[in-house]
């Protein structure tokens, strides 16, 4: 299998779209033959990920790339940053509004899921300039 | 047990369905209606138990691998959820009762 990547411009005001990117990559796995519980893994991460992009960040950008050994994807966005790190990865931390509550966003429970469910995680963040979040999931 | 026959055994009210998600087995169940928590403790094959009716809910539902979502408490479906539920597969059904009572139920047949 020829590496795959995949590029997907996430818009950063459109509720109802929001989650379209992983829901395209969980398809283009399904159709190579990475196990249900890898695609499970890559799939919630991944919207996660993306759902974060579109409340706290206005939008932004995921490359994914799949190899047989490894999906990697980098979701970089040029929202407000994450002031501190290690608070926001606490389950139940989250400064997301009342109106996406509604919606039953705001849990403080993305960041620990995207951990749980990934390989390796990294969180590049600048107050007033962006983050960039890389993920590993291996296929094993 | 199959989602279609959970559907019949509850008496679940349809709100959308097919043939593939109809005879998918249900492994469990999992109450409640934030997004987060569903996705991080759901596990694949629940019964989805929840009042939101939202797009997003069903984005969760196929991403975390569900059996199929039931609204409770006479929770309504969104159109545009209605129709994200049809383009991805998700059985979606509806019932008067309440969370706990849906899965008290639940557990009797799984
Ligand atoms: N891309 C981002 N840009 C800026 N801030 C972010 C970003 N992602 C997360 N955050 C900050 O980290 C907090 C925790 O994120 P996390 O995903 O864990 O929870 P949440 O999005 O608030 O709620 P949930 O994910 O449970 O719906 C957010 O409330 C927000 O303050
Ligand atoms: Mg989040």
């Amino acid at each position: 299998m020829d590496e795959i990547k995949l590029h997907f411009e996430v818009s950063g005001d459109d509720f109802t779209r929001a989650g379209e990117a992983s829901g395209e990559v969980k398809r283009v796995l399904k159709e190579i033959w990475f196990s249900s519980a890898v695609i499970r893994n890559v799939s919630i991460a991944m919207y996660e990920g993306e759902i974060n992009m579109v409340i706290h960040a206005g939008g932004g950008e995921i490359d994914v790339e799949i190899s047989p050994e490894c999906i990697s994807m980098v979701l970089a966005d040029h929202g407000p940053g994450i002031e501190n790190v290690e608070l926001a990865m606490q389950e139940g931390y989250s400064t997301a509004p009342d109106n996406v509550r509604c919606l039953g966003f705001g849990a403080g429970m993305g960041l620990p899921n995207i951990k749980k469910y990934t390989d390796e995680m990294d969180i590049q963040t600048e107050l007033g300039v962006g983050t960039t979040i890389t993920l590993k999931v291996y296929n094993q | 047990m199959t989602v279609g026959e959970l559907k019949d055994a509850l008496g679940l009210k349809v709100l959308c369905e097919n043939d593939d998600a109809l005879s998918r087995e249900v492994t469990g169940g999992y109450c409640g209606d934030l997004l987060s928590w569903v996705m991080s403790r759901a596990r694949s094959g629940d019964a989805w138990m929840t009042v939101m009716g939202n797009i997003n809910s069903i984005g969760v539902a196929a991403l975390a691998d569900i059996s199929c979502i039931i609204l409770t408490d006479s929770a309504t479906l969104d159109d545009d959820a209605k129709m994200r539920a049809e383009q991805n597969g998700v059985a979606i059904f509806q019932t008067e009762k309440n969370s706990y009572e849906t899965a008290k139920e639940l557990s009797k047949l799984i």
